[in-house]
């Protein structure tokens, strides 16, 4: 792999144009697609035989379906639940985004504009909380939801999921590096800390609270082990447990099963495409990296 | 200035308060339990009788324990340092196109990072299907016969490495196309009017540069991947599991097949101070960045 280094725009440079525009540029520009068309094959295969027929998934092996059909995609909405689990996950998945982003949005401005008693141990409390893995907590989670009969419930699936430290800690270190005069001024003209915050500080990021909340959104409908370990019947499970408690049902009907897993990734996959600047914004962020 | 101390403290608990109470309640209440509970011979559901250090005695007796414990090291060692180097790589190739295409060659390489981890695994378990799977004759080529990398031990890890950095690199490679988005072109204008080669380009500037964020990416995935349970549990259903269980997966079989959450909180105890010194150390990597 060379280290070309020319970035974005490569109309600008002028001095580098030779390395894009050689012959050996044009190669690399080859070799980057024949990976990048490698690396994205799996879906691509895996879209084109959900809309194969059980039949077909075992006999063809083109690149293109012969007879595309859509008899997949009805057996895995009509013949499973995945209606009901597409509504679970977006109960779970909406809940814990609004309440991660509101819980994280509060206390990262409290951290950082006011000053109270509490304030260090509760800032040390969230750093350490990011450096411990939450997933050895399973099971004391699960006492504790089965101990409060939350096992079973929307509600016992969120709550473990609102412990995201990241969120609050960009949030935190975003107000830090607001203008103190914005809130100076604010206060000046009479207006109290919550309208500072709900007036002044929160309508300053909405690209921010955008970003949070797609990958709060996309990580929360993602994710399997809680989901799985608390849903205890087939109606409370996310779309994400479902998919695989589907491909154990059909056995080798992979049109069905992938039918399934393309109508589980939709609404993640879309959030991807429609806002992919603020997914990289959001990565970026989390990793305490200036993008 | 003006202002009320007092309504000041009311709007700074009022607003910390929802956090603080769910902070309280899911993260410090359950470390403590589960501290507790590592003395303990407790089932799942109720309590259990104090048996002092049985727990760790136990546990550091048994060998499906180490098992679990080489297992993830091994899986550590099959992803962190070649899936890094595969997404600068990757990083590379996608910072030197403009435009649209670059926008549609990074969705390509990123894509599998937002998909969730039971559709990955159908994806590749139609992949690698021994019958009709496409990459049996890419294995067939290799082996001479198709190959059950699910059943088979010693492809088992590796082959969930492979899927592992395919579905999480696309994170790395957003940090390290932002990092080399960071460098200042004029260095290597300069560079090129000194009629310096790709390599020594390369070498003498972008490497360098991007060493911090090499180092944090190698520390994230690093602590990442030693929560390793998803992939390996999907993979192994129905698989004879010991051969190729991971920590996590001890802690699960423990505590909701055994129904032992005593034990299963000893090793879930274990797992937490090997990922909190490896965070303290990423911590203090990260701090000495910052402090440059």
């Amino acid at each position: 792999m060379s280290g070309d280094p020319t970035t974005r725009d490569t109309s600008q440079s002028t001095a580098l144009s030779h390395l894009t525009r050689s012959p050996a540029g044009i190669l690399l520009t080859l070799l980057t697609l024949i990976c990048a068309a490698i690396w994205f094959f799996p879906i691509y295969w895996a879209i084109i035989t959900s809309l194969r027929s059980d039949q077909a998934t075992v006999q063809e092996f083109g690149m293109l379906p012969t007879e595309p059909t859509l008899s997949g995609y009805i057996f895995a909405i009509v013949n499973s639940e995945l209606p009901i689990w597409y509504l679970n996950s977006t109960i779970v998945s909406v809940s814990v985004t609004v309440l991660v982003v509101f819980m994280s949005a509060c206390t990262g401005f409290a951290i950082s504009q006011l000053r109270f008693p509490g304030r260090m141990v509760l800032w040390w409390t969230i750093l350490t909380s990011f450096m411990v893995p939450i997933t050895a907590l399973i099971v004391n989670h699960f006492i504790i939801i089965a101990g409060v009969k939350l096992l079973n419930t929307h509600i016992g699936m969120i709550l473990p999921m609102l412990l995201s430290p990241v969120t609050v800690i960009v949030y935190k270190q975003f107000f830090d590096g607001l203008p103190k005069e914005f809130r100076e001024a604010a206060v000046m003209d009479g207006a109290t800390e919550l309208q500072v915050f709900l007036r002044v500080f929160l309508p300053m990021n909405w690209g921010v609270t955008t970003a949070l909340a797609i990958i709060t959104f996309i990580g929360a409908w993602n994710s399997f082990l809680w989901p799985f370990l608390v849903a205890q019947d087939e109606k409370m499970m996310t779309v994400t447990v479902g998919v695989s408690a589907v491909q154990d049902a059909y056995g080798v009907a992979y049109g069905r099963v992938l039918a399934g897993a393309v109508l589980a990734s939709l609404p993640v996959a879309l959030a991807y495409l429609f806002f992919q600047r603020r997914v990289t914004q959001a990565i970026t962020l989390s990793a305490g990296i200036k993008g | 200035m003006l202002r009320n101390r007092r309504s000041d403290l009311v709007v700074a608990y009022l607003l910390t308060a929802p956090f603080i109470l769910v902070y309280a309640w899911l993260f410090v209440w359950p470390v403590v339990q589960m501290v507790m509970l590592t003395f303990t011979d407790a089932p799942l559901i109720g309590d259990g009788k104090a048996v002092g250090f049985a727990n760790y005695e136990r546990m550091f007796k048994d060998p499906v324990f180490f098992k679990a414990i080489w297992n993830t090291s091994y899986f550590v060692l099959l992803t962190v340092i070649p899936g890094t180097a595969v997404a600068l790589g990757i990083a590379l190739m996608v910072s030197r196109l403009g435009g649209w295409l670059q926008s549609a060659v990074l969705a390509a390489f990123f894509l599998p990072y937002i998909l969730p981890v039971t559709v990955v695994y159908v994806i590749w378990d139609w992949l690698t299907n021994v019958q009709f799977g496409m990459l049996q004759s890419v294995l067939e080529w290799v082996t001479g016969r198709p190959v059950n990398l699910w059943r088979a031990i010693p492809w088992f890890m590796p082959s969930v490495a492979v899927i592992t950095i395919w579905w999480t690199n696309g994170f790395s490679i957003l940090l390290f196309l932002a990092g080399l988005r960071n460098i200042p072109k004029d260095l290597y204008e300069a560079a090129a009017l000194d009629g310096a080669t790709r390599w020594q380009m390369f070498s003498r500037i972008t490497w360098p540069l991007i060493w911090p964020i090499t180092v944090l990416c190698l520390t994230i995935q690093l602590i990442l991947q030693l929560k390793i349970f998803d992939q390996v549990y999907l993979f192994a259903t129905g698989g004879r599991t010991q051969a190729t269980m991971v920590l996590v997966q001890y802690i699960y079989e423990q505590a909701f097949q055994k129904n032992a959450s005593g034990y299963a909180a000893t090793i879930a105890l274990a797992l937490f101070v090997i990922v909190v010194v490896f965070s303290v150390l990423q911590f203090q990597l990260l701090r000495i960045r910052g402090q440059k």
